[in-house]
């Protein structure tokens, strides 16, 4: 028997393809956000309250991910975004080669913000890096207090987490202080909002922060 | 189910660094998986058999070794294991740490039988 030593990362290719990407966004000076979530957190409606807020101040893209159809892309084009619609056909998560792909196919010339929506999934595309300067996590209060605990990976890697449908509170198990600290326990460096789509609660808050970001990395 | 993309990668890996005529001879493949990897070993090995199963790389067995998730504290200046995965110390609770391992998704090495080689 003999035996060949390797010691090499399994997501190397995918690392390499994420590093890529990030060159690509830097030196066109776009800022990237990965938003993930379980599917029906509310990750496209924060993304069109997002672009609601911030389109008169930056200019931004979104780059949908889904495992079919492409209704989310057609909400977004309604507010008047460049958007592009990756479909992963059965695929849980996006990588890194998929974006590349993506960005053949759309102008980042003048793009100031890039967000990207990733695959609705909870587990799978934690590990995986697009070329995001942050992944964003988003969580519903309809899911209960316990995700973070149970979903770990997805916390550990985000810089801000979006606790969703705050609104509905009052109605369902799930308690907001155990939730945060929950999170906080994973990753003690989140930045953490609360919001409501529907009452648009806390929008303003994150839109802000997320603004904040996105002219201090230029 | 994304381990059946991972073995993908841990295959595309010993394909690249195994010559095609001996991949057959290929017995196992070693890979260091981390608490905090979002990987389930079981799986992992099934997808592996799945996608290997019919190709040369049929008689590799993947062999997985757990890396458990081990943080220092900067306050007080102890190592803890903490396998529930929280980022704090496992004595002081503090959130001031260094992650020292378990986040490993590795391809150790790889063993084949007979011919001797050396990398």
């Amino acid at each position: 028997m003999s035996i060949v030593t390797v010691e090499r990362k399994v997501l190397e290719k995918n690392d390499e393809l994420a590093a890529r990407n990030r060159e690509v966004f830097r030196s066109l000076g776009v800022f990237v956000i990965n938003m993930v979530s379980s599917p029906g957190s509310g990750k496209t409606s924060i993304l069109e309250r997002t672009l609601e807020y911030l389109k008169d101040s930056l200019r931004a893209t979104v780059i949908e991910g889904d495992v079919q159809t492409d209704l989310d892309a057609q909400r977004v084009a309604k507010l008047g975004v460049p958007v592009v619609q990756i479909i992963t056909n059965g695929g849980c998560h996006l990588e890194a080669k998929l974006i590349q792909d993506a960005l053949g196919t759309i102008d980042l010339k003048g793009v100031q913000l890039l967000i990207i929506e990733n695959v609705g999934n909870l587990v799978c595309p934690a590990n995986y890096d697009l070329g995001e300067n942050m992944k964003i996590v988003v969580a519903s209060t309809t899911e209960g207090d316990d995700k973070p605990l149970k979903y770990p990976g997805m916390f550990r890697n985000a810089s801000a987490l979006i606790i969703n449908k705050i609104d509905l509170l009052p109605y369902v198990n799930c308690h907001l202080e155990e939730l945060k600290s929950n999170a906080l326990h994973i990753n003690p460096k989140l930045n953490v909002f609360e919001t409501s789509c529907t009452t648009k609660q806390g929008i303003g808050e994150w839109c802000m922060w997320l603004k904040e970001q996105v002219t201090s990395k230029k | 189910m994304h381990e059946l993309s991972i073995a993908q990668n841990i295959v595309e890996i010993i394909q690249q660094r195994i010559p095609e005529l001996e991949w057959k001879q290929v017995t196992a493949v070693r890979v260091k998986i981390g608490t905090v990897a979002g990987i389930v070993p079981d799986s992992l090995k099934f997808s592996f058999q799945a996608i290997t199963a019919e190709s040369a790389l049929c008689n590799a067995q993947l062999i997985t070794e757990h890396i458990p998730f081990r943080v220092h504290c900067c306050s007080c200046n102890t190592t803890s294991v903490n396998e529930d995965g929280f980022a704090m110390c496992g004595k002081c609770e503090s959130t001031d740490i260094k992650v020292l391992s378990g986040t490993e998704m590795h391809v150790v090495e790889i063993e084949l039988e007979e011919t001797a080689r050396v990398i």
